[in-house]
């Protein structure tokens, strides 16, 4: 009598600090496809989830942030080499998950596109949006720019691939690091992501990638007085005025992207990058340089 | 007047059943308005801590301001048990503090490696008690104790604790470097028995510094000098406790092991710097909902 060979299937697992856990909590939820298939389980994380990523994403901060603009460049590069490599398993997720081959082989090259895109502004958006500014005394007075901290970040629903790189390159190329809640209704590519994140050359810890309910975490990930942005891409009024009630609290940055459009080349700039940084402006004092007398 | 043992037949100590043991003690669920209590009772058993060459009066300064006003923001906070500085440092300690009831304790003999003479380290301690400690942190000879010197281990500590005079004496074992849980038990038993008001596990420049199976080890060793002489001794763990969740684990074991009478800071004490604010946000995050950040928390 032959046997029929099992096909062994992947435990979709979260990314907390260059590592799959599973959520704490023990539960899952089922993600399904368009028909309502099964398709696999998924971890259903909680409030303490997102405190362990958020506290793991403050320590990798530090070393991330200090990083040459031109090494964190490389990296992001390293990141697309990798996921070009694994473009057929992404392409039969997004079928899974309701793509048509078209559509799903237009994502993952876009995606991976998307990241040499960023991964080329890392060493550059300094220079643009940078500037020496006139004053009126004998300063040398200069703004430059500085990466925020912690962002939280959630991901768009329907686009579960691109959807995530659009939001999670510009955050990282500036030297902050995230905590990513994926879809919720696409998962699945979301956490093979999490996987060609950790065979590139990024540090654990700085994209800590979450799978659950927004409606659970949202309250979470943007109250958490240690996070200093908060990234939200969905159209839903009331969920965007807690997003910024709860910002307000320790007046963390929001970046509201309702109307993007991320399979769209106009919704990649580096004004996304700028979206999560500090300007710090320095004052240094010099005698006036010139006949002019000119005071910069 | 108690007899003292022959130390070479201390009790030895079964290692898989102490970190089994001690192991249980963090599976505890600790809620709400407990451990609430649990977090301003740890708090107010630290030994707030500097011990750096790099150490300076405004340093020191600060951390006693630190020591007073621990988070203004949340009325009602105790305050810690003691600031721990070298003894250099006692004189501004002890000035800065004033009248605040906090304690200044003094690391002396030689710290950290304990490694001279006799002679400079009673006039090390007595230079700290003149300074005004209240407490010395004395460190036993390691090297003579390894060589089976206990008499040599034995008899410092008792001139030492001759040379404090009142003040309170902590003896540092440094377990890290004792290397079994046999001689932690052993080493405990010499440090009780010479006259040691305090044992405590570490001075935090080694590591593995306080564990949760060596406080255990010594904690039975307190408990079971209790019940031989009547003598009450406390304990100190000190260094690499820095969570709050890791100092509740600590109480709840205390409570088992030794009970109620051991639940204050006369009797049990936490080495250490970085503990207070985990604490501070812990309170902070029970009383607002809201997770904290170090941001928000002065430094020292």
């Amino acid at each position: 009598m032959s046997t029929k060979r099992l096909t062994v299937l992947k435990t979709y697992k979260i990314y907390i600090g260059g590592q799959f856990p599973r959520t704490e909590s023990g539960r899952y939820y089922t993600a399904t496809n368009a028909k309502g298939e099964h398709l696999a389980n998924m971890c259903l994380c909680s409030r303490k989830d997102v405190r362990d990523a958020i506290g793991t994403a403050r320590g990798a901060f530090g070393g991330w942030s200090a990083r040459s603009a031109f090494n964190r460049g490389q990296i992001l590069y390293r990141i697309a080499e990798m996921l070009e490599g694994r473009k057929a398993q992404f392409i039969e997720e997004l079928m899974l998950q309701g793509s048509n081959k078209a559509a799903a082989e237009n994502e993952v090259t876009l995606s991976i596109d998307r990241l040499i895109y960023y991964s080329g502004w890392c060493d550059k958006y300094q220079q643009i949006f940078s500037s020496v500014n006139p004053v009126a005394s004998s300063h040398f007075n200069f703004s430059a720019l500085e990466p925020m901290g912690v962002v939280t970040i959630v991901a768009p629903q329907q686009y579960s691939l691109i959807g995530l790189v659009s939001l999670m390159s510009p955050v990282i190329a500036g030297g902050n690091t995230c905590v990513i809640l994926a879809s919720e209704v696409k998962p699945l590519c979301s956490v093979t992501f999490a996987e060609v994140l950790n065979s590139s050359d990024l540090p654990g810890g700085v994209v800590n990638i979450l799978t659950g309910k927004v409606s659970e975490l949202l309250p979470h990930l943007s109250s958490h007085m240690d996070v200093n942005a908060v990234c939200y891409s969905e159209t839903n009024a009331t969920a965007i005025k807690m997003v910024k009630e709860n910002a307000s609290l320790n007046v963390k940055r929001t970046a509201i992207y309702e109307n993007e459009k991320w399979m769209d080349e106009k919704n990649q700039s580096p004004y996304y990058i700028n979206d999560f940084q500090e300007v710090k402006t320095t004052w240094h004092p010099i005698e006036n340089i010139g006949g002019a007398k000119a005071g910069y | 007047m108690n007899t003292i043992p022959d130390f070479t037949i201390s009790p030895r100590i079964d290692q898989v059943g102490v970190e089994e043991r001690a192991s249980r003690f963090t599976k505890r669920s600790i809620k709400n308005e407990t451990k609430i209590n649990g977090l301003k009772l740890a708090l107010n058993m630290i030994d707030l801590t500097t011990l750096e060459g790099k150490d300076t009066d405004g340093k020191v300064k600060q951390l006693c301001y630190k020591a007073m006003h621990l988070h203004d923001v949340y009325a009602g906070l105790p305050t810690v048990a003691a600031i721990c500085v070298y003894p250099s440092m006692v004189g501004v300690a002890k000035k800065a503090l004033g009248d605040s009831g906090i304690k200044v304790a003094s690391v002396a003999t030689a710290f950290p490696s304990g490694q001279s003479t006799r002679d400079i380290k009673i006039r090390d301690t007595k230079f700290a008690i003149s300074q005004g400690a209240d407490e010395i942190d004395m460190v036993i000879s390691r090297g003579k104790f390894h060589q089976g010197e206990y008499n040599f281990v034995f008899d410092e500590i008792a001139a030492i604790k001759e040379a404090c005079g009142n003040a309170r004496l902590k003896v540092i074992l440094e377990t890290g470097e004792l290397g079994t849980y046999d001689k932690v038990r052993k080493a405990s038993d010499i440090a009780m028995y010479a006259g040691a008001d305090f044992i405590k596990t570490s001075t935090g420049k080694i590591s593995p510094a306080a564990t949760m199976p060596v406080t255990l080890v010594m904690l039975e060793a307190i408990r079971d000098f209790y019940y031989k002489t009547g003598k009450k001794i406390a304990m100190k763990p000190a260094g690499g406790i820095s969570k709050a969740k890791l100092a509740l684990h600590y109480l709840v074991m205390l409570n088992e092991v030794l009970g109620e009478g051991w639940m204050n800071n006369e009797w049990f004490r936490f080495g250490a710097s970085s503990l207070a604010n985990d604490i501070l946000m812990q309170l902070m995050k029970q009383r607002t909902g809201l997770y904290q950040s170090g941001d928000y928390f002065s430094n020292d």
